[in-house]
């Protein structure tokens, strides 16, 4: 029998992102229902679960940008409102219209959006913010390209840019390593490592069960509702992702994710 | 006369002028935004309002003629619009642009009948209402011109204050909430712009026509300029320079419909643009596409004599014929062996890198085509052919 899974206690305000009894629903079924989760800090967080189980929404949830029905986001500690400045979000790269006439200098500068506000000009403090994300992703020649000319890989590093430049303390990427070449998976990673070492704390929708192991040291696993979060070594079990997947993950899969790195 | 009908041709023109530099600006967003064609919804949605403000002002016993009053009762209306568009898509299951046509059909149909009935009406006059469908500038009181070009200004002010947080909902909407910005408030106001731009344009344009100013200009500066940066003030020159010239030629005789020519001249500059615009033009694409052509009918016939094949596409032979790397009897000459050698090696080399996850950062700024030296340094080939050598 699956016990339903329950936090009660108060959200601790070291976490940089604890959610308590969070249901969200597009029209009238619950896309999320009563999630509760606390990211460890200073952690690699991977949130894994099949298809339509809410991992997308999960942190649009938590950025307020699709209403919440019921439960609560505390980040830091403290509401959203007062430390939005100390998150930085990466849609899913398909979410934009990558025609939209900027180049690549145009959207990281986007990320500053906040110091900036209204009519503040650019200033040479901001291009070098800019400048600097765009060279920790390895994009630095392409400044001046026109993001519809990227490949997708290196799309995906200017919207890592983008959240990079706005030097936030808590990283929501929403499948960063989607439809992306190999050798921008690697670049992205060690992107995301480095920001940990740093003492950021990253949490990524992923969608390759095969990397979950190497790349995350933290797993929340979702299907509308949450069936296990913690630690990569404790969590990340057999049992647990044939509760996330059900039928849909093979026992086969399950035996060499094993092989892969599970203990 | 002539001293008085030039002053009033120049107000005219300055009017249109920030009209059109307002509209132009604005329109910028909507377009960039997907939504440009609410504000052809909007624009229709005026006239009940328009006859309405007519029918209470003669009521109360005016003739029904002063401005603010039409103003006033098209901006109710026009809002009421576009209210009913955000219901129907919220609270149904209807799309956008089905929303769209119903309310702009249906709210238009109502002016009709309206302005109908007004026609038939005995007291106020009713003369030259109909001219707020197409615009007119005949009768136009220096008040009229003065509140177009105050109300210009202001739109454009608001304009350009909001025009980073709208750039960046257009793009990407989704990053645009996660830093704290209020998606109903900045389409709020945008369609509130476009509602006052429509309103002030009355006059002017007209209603039926105010959405080609506000669309056109953003159009052709997308097809001029690839940087939201330069596209917003561009439009904005495009829509004040349409509006001038437009207002200036309409003055030259006395019947002629303002807002058809102000749009004909900005149609003018978009035409002109879509052929000649030098990216994403008519012209540049297809002379691209051609000189492509060529690119791969040369490498590909290249590479197939390179490897003993013949060549019989007539296209690739006569190409390779007049790059003198082919003889007319089909034979390759010395600088074409050179070339079809050099292309071979190219595409062992590519071969190699495609086959190596490694190298797909470094494959990825080469286009699958040119010769490997224009994307690579010498370094770069030297050490792909050490790497090549030592594997085999």
């Amino acid at each position: 029998m699956l016990k339903v899974h329950r936090d009660t206690r108060n959200p601790d305000p070291s976490s940089p992102l604890a959610i308590r009894g969070l249901s969200v629903s597009y029209g009238e079924k619950p896309a999320l229902f009563s999630v509760d989760l606390t990211i460890a800090p200073q952690s690699m967080t991977a949130i894994i679960g099949p298809n339509g189980a809410g991992k997308s929404t999960l942190l649009k949830a938590v950025l307020g940008t699709v209403p919440r029905l019921a439960g609560q986001v505390s980040i830091f500690g403290r509401a959203l409102a007062s430390e939005r400045h100390r998150i930085a979000y990466v849609p899913q790269r398909a979410s934009v219209d990558w025609d939209f006439p900027a180049d690549v200098r145009d959207v990281v500068l986007m990320g500053l959006y906040r110091q900036s506000g209204l009519l503040r000009r650019i200033t040479r403090a901001d291009e070098a913010v800019a400048e600097d994300a765009l060279a920790r992703v390895g994009m630095q020649d392409f400044r001046n390209r026109q993001i519809g000319q990227l490949s997708g890989g290196q799309q995906q590093r200017v919207f890592l840019a983008r959240a990079l430049a706005q030097n936030a303390d808590l990283y929501l990427l929403d499948e960063p390593f989607a439809g992306v070449d190999a050798a921008t998976e690697t670049a992205i990673i060690a992107v995301l490592k480095k920001l940990k070492d740093a003492g950021k704390t990253v949490v990524a929708v992923h969608h390759d069960l095969s990397t979950v192991a190497d790349y995350f040291d933290h797993v929340v696993m979702i299907n509308t509702r949450l069936i296990a979060e913690g630690e990569i070594g404790t969590t990340f079990t057999p049992k647990n992702l044939q509760d996330t997947y059900g039928g849909r993950l093979m026992t086969a899969q399950i035996d060499r994710l094993r092989e892969a790195g599970l203990h | 006369m002539s001293f008085a009908l030039s002053y009033n041709v120049v107000l005219v023109m300055i009017g249109a002028g920030l009209l059109g530099i307002a509209a132009g600006v604005t329109g910028t967003f909507m377009f960039l935004r997907k939504r440009a064609l609410l504000s052809d919804a909007v624009s229709h949605a005026t006239l009940p309002g328009l006859c309405g403000g007519f029918i209470v002002m003669v009521a109360l016993g005016g003739t029904g003629r002063a401005l603010e009053g039409l103003l006033i009762g098209s901006t109710i209306s026009a809002a009421l619009g576009l209210w009913v568009v955000q219901f129907l898509k919220t609270r149904t299951r209807l799309t956008e642009d089905a929303a769209i046509g119903a309310v702009l059909s249906s709210f238009f149909g109502l002016g009709v009948v309206m302005l109908t009935l007004i026609q038939t009406m005995s007291a106020g006059q009713q003369a030259g209402l109909d001219h707020l469908l197409l615009g007119s500038t005949a009768a136009m009181l220096r008040e009229d011109a003065q509140i177009i070009a105050a109300g210009g200004a202001l739109v454009l002010c608001i304009a350009l204050i909001l025009h980073r947080p709208m750039m960046l909902t257009a793009f990407d909407e989704n990053f645009a909430q996660s830093l704290g910005l209020n998606l109903r408030l900045i389409d709020g106001a945008a369609m509130a712009l476009i509602l006052a731009v429509t309103v002030i344009g009355l006059k002017i344009v007209g209603l039926i026509l105010i959405v080609a100013l506000l669309i056109i200009p953003s159009v052709t500066a997308r097809m001029i300029s690839n940087r939201a940066h330069h596209i917003t003030p561009l439009a904005g020159v495009i829509g004040g320079v349409s509006g001038m010239v437009g207002a200036g030629i309409s003055s030259l005789a006395p019947d002629l419909p303002t807002g058809a020519i102000i749009v004909l001249v900005s149609s003018g500059f978009f035409l002109f643009a879509l052929f000649f615009a030098p990216a994403r033009g008519v012209l540049a694409s297809a002379a691209r596409a051609r000189k492509f052509q060529r690119r791969v009918h040369r490498r590909q016939g290249l590479l197939a004599l390179a490897q003993g094949y013949h060549v019989h596409e007539p296209y690739t032979r006569k190409l390779l014929q007049h790059d003198g790397y082919l003889r007319a009897d089909g034979v390759l000459t010395e600088r074409g062996e050179d070339a079809a050698k050099a292309a071979l090696r190219d595409e062992t080399r590519l071969a190699y890198l495609r086959r190596n996850p490694v190298y797909s950062e470094f494959l990825s700024r080469h286009d699958g085509l040119s010769d490997l030296s224009r994307s690579f340094t010498r370094d770069e080939l030297h050490h792909i052919d050490r790497a090549m050598e030592t594997k085999a």
